[in-house]
C-alpha cells in the first residue's frame, strides 16, 4: 500500500505573532518553523503502518515555499521513505493548496491512503482534507482518534462534541485526517536524521501538478492583532467579600450570569 | 435581500441552537433564510424553524440519514445546493458542520470559508472576519470571485441568539439517490458527560495544573452544573490526565468564545489566551498576581481556587 502524508509547515505554537506593516501577513522574522502538529500525527500513523507491513511506503508531500522542505525533511528523518515538494507561494488558500496536493497524488497515480492531520496549526480552516478527497475521488473521514486497518476497509472513530465517538467504516482509497490523541509521535533519532539527509524530495512546480494562480479562491487581508483588552478589575478582601462582588459585576455589570 | 441557505444541524432530532441562532439572524437582517435539514424522521421539526425565522424549509429525510456520515450528508447537502441555487451556504462551526460544508463547497468549485468568528451584512453580501494562529491574530476573508454559493462556517456564540421574526416556513422534500454511498456508519459511543462541549457552552470553566488531581475538577464541575456550563481545561492539565483532551482550550485544543469564561488555576501560557481570550467577559482565580492570564481578564481573583471556587458556588446558588 503506498501512503501519503501531507505536512504544512507552520509557526512553533509557542510563537508571538506580529503583523507586517501593511497588515497582509504576519511578520515571519525570527519565527521558528514547525510540521504543524496534527500532522506529525498522521506521519506517525503512517510510519506504523509501514512497519506492521514494510512493503508499504510512505511519502511525505508539502506546497510551500522553499523552506517547507525542512518539515519534509523532519517527515524523512522521522522514517518516511520519499518526499514531494510542491512549490507554492505561502499566501496560496486552501483550495489551491488541496488542489496542488490531489494533483501532485494524482501523478503518481498509486495512493491507496492519504494522511493529514485535521487542521493546520496556523490558519485553522480543516478543509484541506475534504478539499483533497473530493478532488481524488476519495472516501474520508476527518478527526480521527483511532484507525482499524482491514484488508480493503478501515474503521475509523471520529470525536465530535460532548466526547461522543462515531464509528465509520469506509472502503480505500480513502483520505484521513488526525486528531490529537490517535497516537504518539516519534522523535527522530540521530542516525535517522543523518539518513534522511540522503533520501529524495523530488521538486514539482505549480505546472507539474496542473494549477495556476486563478485557482486560488479566497485571500485572507487585513491581518490584526486581537484588541488589547482595557485592565480588568482586581477584587480584593477576604474570599467572602471577593465572591460577593465577583457574583454582583457578573449580574449587574457584565449581565453573563 | 441575499438568498441565504442555513445547513439546520441536528442530531437526535434535535436542532442545534449555533444552527437556529445563524437563520434568525439572516432572517432579523432582511434576507430571505432558506432551513436545510438532513436526516432521518425529521419533519417535526418544521414548526421550530418557522418560528425561528426559515422561510423556506428543505427536508432531506432518508433512512440512511438516520445518523451522521461525511459522505451520504455531503451528497444529500450537494443535491439541495444544487436545486436551490442560494448566495450563502451557511453552518454552524460545529463538529458535524466543519466536517461537511468543505466537500460541499468543493463539489460546487465555489469560494468557503470556516469557523468566522465576526459575520457583518453588508447589503447582500457578508464581510467574514476570523482568527488565524488559534485566535493570536485575525484576518479579514477577500472572496476573490463571484461565484455562488459562497459556503462559510460561523463559530457559535458569534451571532445574537433567537429572534421573533417567524419565516414562511414552506417546505420542500428532497429525494436524493444515496445508492452510491460506501461510507457505513457502525454506531457511536456516546460521551458520559451530559455537560455541553466546550465550543458550544455559554459558560465554561476551566481548569489548570494547580487542580493537582483528577478528581479535584469535582470542585469546578459543580459550580458548571449550576450554571450549564462546559468544564475545559490547560494543556498541563490534559497532559497530566486531569481531563481528556477533547476538553482542552488552547491551540492544539479547542478554541472557544463562550460569554463568560472562567479560568481556575491556570497562568495562561500564550497558547491557552489564543484558545480564550474572545471570551466576552473572562474571570481569572489564580494565587500568583503576575499570572498573564490577569492581563485578559475583566475580573481577577488573586486566591487559593479551592477556597474561592466552593465560595464562588455558594453566592451564585443565592441568585439562582
Amino acid at each position: 500500500m503506498n501512503i501519503y502524508v501531507c505536512i504544512k509547515q507552520v509557526p512553533d505554537t509557542a510563537t508571538k505573532i506580529k503583523i507586517n506593516s501593511d497588515r497582509t501577513w504576519i511578520d515571519t522574522n525570527g519565527i521558528k518553523w514547525i510540521v504543524s502538529p496534527y500532522d506529525e500525527f498522521a506521519i506517525e500513523e503512517a510510519l506504523k503502518l509501514k512497519e506492521s507491513d514494510p512493503s508499504n511506503t510512505v511519502t511525505v508531500i508539502s506546497a510551500g515555499p522553499e523552506r517547507v522542505k525542512e518539515a519534509i525533511r523532519t517527515g524523512l528523518a522521522m522514517g518516511a521513505d520519499k518526499g514531494i515538494h510542491i512549490e507554492l507561494s505561502e499566501m496560496a488558500d486552501t483550495a489551491l493548496t488541496a488542489k496542488a496536493l490531489a494533483g501532485a497524488i494524482k501523478k503518481q497515480n498509486d495512493a491507496s491512503l492519504v494522511l493529514m492531520g485535521k487542521e493546520a496549526a496556523d490558519d485553522g480552516l480543516a478543509q484541506v482534507p475534504q478539499f483533497v478527497s473530493r478532488l481524488l475521488g476519495f472516501s474520508c473521514v476527518t478527526v480521527a482518534l483511532e484507525i482499524t486497518y482491514a484488508a480493503d476497509v478501515l474503521t475509523v472513530k471520529r470525536e465530535v462534541e460532548g466526547g461522543t465517538i462515531e464509528k465509520i467504516q469506509t472502503p480505500l482509497p480513502a483520505v484521513i485526517a488526525a486528531q490529537k490523541g490517535l497516537n504518539e509521535p516519534r522523535y527522530a533519532s540521530l542516525p535517522n536524521i543523518m539518513k534522511a539527509k540522503k533520501k529524495e524530495i523530488e521538486m514539482l512546480t505549480m505546472a507539474d501538478v496542473g494549477v495556476t494562480d486563478s485557482d486560488q479562491m479566497v485571500r485572507l487581508v487585513g491581518f490584526d492583532l486581537p484588541p488589547t483588552k482595557q485592565p480588568g478589575r482586581k477584587i480584593d478582601g477576604d474570599v467572602a467579600t471577593q465572591v460577593q462582588e465577583l457574583v454582583k459585576a457578573l449580574k449587574d455589570e457584565a449581565k453573563v450570569v | 435581500m441575499a438568498n441565504v441557505s442555513v445547513f439546520a444541524e441536528q442530531r437526535d432530532g434535535k436542532l442545534k441552537s449555533a444552527s437556529t441562532d445563524i437563520i434568525s439572524w439572516a432572517k432579523s437582517n432582511g434576507h430571505t433564510v432558506s432551513a436545510v435539514v438532513i436526516g432521518k424522521g425529521i419533519k417535526s421539526l418544521e414548526g421550530e424553524l418557522k418560528s425561528c425565522g426559515a422561510d423556506k424549509i428543505q427536508f432531506v429525510d432518508d433512512s440512511t440519514l438516520e445518523v451522521y456520515t461525511p459522505q451520504a450528508y455531503s451528497e444529500a447537502l450537494i443535491s439541495v445546493v444544487k436545486n436551490t441555487n442560494p448566495d450563502y451556504l451557511l453552518a454552524a462551526h460545529t463538529p458535524m458542520g466543519r466536517d461537511l460544508v468543505p466537500y460541499v463547497a468543493m463539489e460546487m468549485e465555489s469560494s468557503s470559508t470556516s469557523d468566522c468568528t465576526s459575520v457583518e451584512w453588508n447589503g447582500d453580501s457578508l464581510k467574514c472576519r476570523r482568527p488565524v494562529f488559534s485566535g493570536k491574530a485575525t484576518a479579514e476573508v477577500e472572496f476573490i470571485g463571484n461565484d455562488k454559493p459562497k459556503f462559510i462556517t460561523i463559530r457559535a456564540n458569534t451571532v445574537p441568539a433567537g429572534g421573533d421574526r417567524p419565516g414562511e416556513g414552506v417546505t420542500t422534500d428532497h429525494s436524493v439517490d444515496l445508492s452510491n454511498v460506501t461510507q457505513k456508519a457502525l454506531g457511536m459511543e456516546k460521551g458520559s458527560s451530559a455537560r455541553p462541549d466546550v465550543t458550544e457552552a455559554a459558560i465554561v470553566i476551566s481548569g489548570g495544573r494547580s487542580l493537582k488531581s483528577a478528581e479535584n475538577f469535582k470542585i469546578l464541575e459543580k459550580l458548571a452544573d449550576l450554571l450549564g456550563a462546559a468544564v475545559g481545561a490547560s494543556r498541563a492539565a490534559v497532559d497530566a490526565g486531569f481531563r481528556p483532551h477533547r476538553d482542552q482550550v488552547g491551540q492544539t485544543g479547542k478554541v472557544v468564545s463562550p460569554s463568560l469564561y472562567i479560568a481556575c488555576g491556570i497562568s495562561g501560557a500564550i497558547q491557552h489566551l489564543a484558545g480564550m481570550r474572545t471570551s466576552k467577559c473572562i474571570v481569572a482565580i489564580n494565587t500568583d498576581p503576575e499570572a498573564p492570564i490577569f492581563q485578559v481578564a475583566d475580573y481577577g481573583i488573586v486566591g487559593d481556587l479551592f477556597e474561592v471556587v466552593p465560595a464562588l458556588t455558594e453566592e451564585i446558588k443565592k441568585i439562582r
